[in-house]
């Protein structure tokens, strides 16, 4: 079985590898001239105005949230799914259960606004 | 030396050299990507287990979820741009030796344990772990009671989380 | 066997019999043959995205009632050589302030995230990269990858907007990725494993035919997944610049561009494989390899809906957007997966599984209408009516000015 994830991970290295190939080349095919205009920061063809970041909403929080609670739920459903040959309807209704213990809590979500983009 | 146990010296090396990397940069974005290539190298020794699924899991939800989620909590919170002190520890030498102290005593009581200079016994090829572990989660004589107090406390984190993340000044 | 029943086994077998002659160690001839089968898979990720350029070009210049391409080579099959000669020729500009190690590591990561995936999709009975027992949770892994490269790429810029733009990318990446995780589930459910070829060898029946509506769930996140329009908010150039890579010139720019092609020819690949029988077709037992041809030509299909919806539909506006998938399709995907869990075992070995599953769709389908029909009959009661104001009038025709 480990043969399986040797190939992976050679192929994580090769495909690290890969797209380095053409920046390489661009390394010695493109013009370098770095000078300050160029590698000014781009604002709309002006000049930046103010610090260069950017009030945070809180709602990008909320979503990451959100996403990582279901997430969770979905990585528990899949071993779940595949031993569904072998499970009565028993199991397969608790699998339920659990799915919709965590609809109750997407509704709750969703009464309180959290999924508003405000 | 097999090619496994160079695959896990060279793993390991890496998680503790990014691991000293998180605590040591005073940019905390940048202590949040080494902190991504600390979450990968634990995957590539779940993978050195045979325990693939656990992998995956630890690539999908830990990077894809929780690392993201630090990263923006690192912005929400202004930490990007405020650099930290340079935090130096007083009696620093004392410290160290207490936390190496600390660390032999750890060595020493495991090494009591006699599972720990044993080697795992092989899994069987073909033996399907996956399949174990859904009927061992809802089984009766399994463990399905601590699967659905997971959903519940899936739930709870839910729940605390937004209510922490409320906006401020704005009615229920 | 023959040269005509697996030809890629039989290279292979030659490859370490040749090793085996120089009298290798063992484990030196399985890396290296493991070695020779990644570079087989990579290369024709890479050779397919070059291909596809143009084809994606051509589809919608005919989409848009133009002629694409034409002028490169014959039928301008060579302009993605020109244009790919061209970006390496363009100079590469880092910003000033940049962080210089994650604004480089950012196009390359993100091209890894969408190679990777091609290592565990089946082509033919028997050839896959590597048939792990995971490959439907190690695409959805890979994915996060790509979710860090944007984040990466946006806040090395050291660029207000694109940070905000990379902020952007990453809510829709990650909210879209929930009901895809969820419709993923449903063929792992069917197939009862999550080996990719296993998948494929399960669907006697079509997938598409027991759960058509989780396919079309599947293709619609999938189609957020990889920022294509409608959901093309992030990179659209009168939204937010160029979004999250913005201060990217030359080759990096167009490491991020081919890698978003190659994800999108990696969707159309993965709906056939997970919903349209992947390989399967017919006069699979004389010649297995004819799988190849099937898949490529199912992912052709699944490639071109993209295009076509991209060539068609408006932009979303991204609170539309992530209201979209937060209540209508997380809800709607978590009811198909009780829905088709429940059937699926109610109804099991029993021969009207396929009828039963395919109405249990329908049903979900007809109720959804309804609720949706509720709610835009609640929001259109809710809109103000609109009030006839006094319209000015032009002078008289005889008055002269």
């Amino acid at each position: 079985m480990l043969d399986n994830w040797l190939f992976i991970g050679i192929f994580v290295a090769i495909a690290a590898v890969f797209p380095l190939l053409p920046i390489v080349l661009a390394r010695f095919l493109a013009p370098y001239k770095p000078n300050f205009i160029k590698q000014d920061t781009y604002e709309c063809g002006m000049e930046t105005v103010g610090d260069s970041w950017v009030q945070f909403k809180v709602q990008y929080y909320v979503y990451a949230l959100v996403f990582l609670i279901f997430d969770v739920e979905t990585v528990f459903l899949y071993p779940w799914a595949v031993a569904f040959d072998v499970l009565p309807l028993f199991a397969v209704l608790e699998g339920v259960l659990f799915i919709l213990i965590l609809v109750g809590g997407l509704l709750y979500a969703w009464r309180k606004g959290a999924l508003e983009w405000s | 030396m097999t090619p496994i146990q160079g695959v896990f010296l060279i793993t390991a090396a890496a998680i503790l050299w990014s691991a000293y990397m998180v605590v040591t940069r005073d940019n905390l974005i940048h202590s949040a990507l080494y902190l991504i290539i600390t979450l990968f190298g634990v995957a590539v020794l779940f993978v050195l287990l045979e325990a693939g699924f656990l992998a995956v899991v630890q690539v999908l939800v830990y990077i894809g979820a929780i690392a993201i989620l630090m990263i923006f909590a690192v912005m929400l919170t202004r930490g990007d741009v405020d650099k930290l002190e340079q935090v130096s520890i007083a009696n620093s030498g004392f410290v160290a030796m207490i936390s190496i102290l600390f660390f032999s005593t750890l060595i020493l009581l495991m090494g009591q344990w006699p599972a720990f200079s044993s080697t795992a016994p092989e899994l069987e090829a073909g033996r399907d772990t996956v399949v174990e572990l859904g009927t061992a989660l809802v089984s009766p004589k399994g463990y399905v009671i601590p699967f659905e107090v997971a959903s519940v406390l899936l739930l709870a984190a839910l729940i605390g989380a937004l209510y922490v993340a409320r906006p401020q000044g704005k009615g229920k | 066997m023959t040269f005509w029943d697996d030809p890629i086994a039989l290279i292979g077998q030659w490859i370490v019999d040749l090793m085996v002659q120089l009298n290798l160690p063992t484990n030196l001839i399985v890396f290296i043959s493991t070695l020779v089968g990644v570079i087989v898979v990579a290369s024709f990720g890479l050779i397919a995205v070059i291909f596809l350029i143009w084809l994606e070009r051509k589809v919608a210049a005919r989409f848009q009632d133009r002629l694409g391409p034409n002028r490169a080579g014959p039928y301008g099959l060579l302009q993605t050589l020109a244009d790919i000669i061209k970006l390496i020729t363009k100079e590469d500009i880092t910003p000033a302030k940049a962080d210089k190690i994650a604004f480089n590591i950012a196009p390359v990561l993100s091209v890894v995230a969408v190679l990777l995936i091609w290592a565990v999709i089946p082509f033919a009975p028997g050839w896959i990269g590597t048939d792990i027992n995971v490959g439907v949770l190690y695409i959805a892994a890979v994915g996060s990858f790509g979710i860090v490269s944007v984040l990466m790429a946006g806040w090395s810029s050291n660029n207000k907007y694109a940070l905000l733009g990379a902020f952007r990318a990453v809510a829709q990446l990650i909210s879209y990725e929930v009901p895809m995780l969820i419709t993923l589930l449903i063929p792992v459910l069917l197939a009862r494993t999550m080996g990719m070829m296993g998948i494929v060898e399960a669907q006697s029946t079509w997938f598409v035919l027991l759960a058509p509506l989780p396919a079309f769930l599947f293709l619609l996140s999938s189609i957020a997944e990889i920022g294509r329009t409608p959901f093309d908010l992030l990179e659209a150039e009168s939204e937010i610049v160029a979004g999250f890579h913005t201060e990217y010139t030359g080759m990096k720019f167009g490491l991020f561009f081919a890698g978003e092609f190659l994800h999108a020819f990696t969707v159309g690949v993965l709906t056939a494989i997970f919903f349209f029988g992947g390989w399967r077709g017919p006069f699979l037992d004389q010649l297995p390899w004819l799988g190849v041809f099937y898949l490529m030509a199912k992912a052709l299909l699944g490639y071109f809906i993209v295009m076509w919806v991209r060539s068609t539909l408006p932009r979303i506006r991204i609170d539309h957007m992530l209201a979209f998938n937060w209540k209508f399709l997380t809800p709607l995907s978590l009811a198909l997966l009780i829905v088709t869990a429940i059937l699926d075992k109610a109804f099991e070995g029993s021969g009207s599984h396929t009828i039963a599953l395919f109405a249990g769709n329908v049903l979900i389908f007809l109720v959804s209408l309804v609720a949706l029909r509720q709610v835009s009959r609640r929001q259109q009661a809710a809109r103000k009516p609109f009030k006839k104001r006094k319209v000015a009038k032009a002078p008289a025709a005889g008055k002269a000015s």
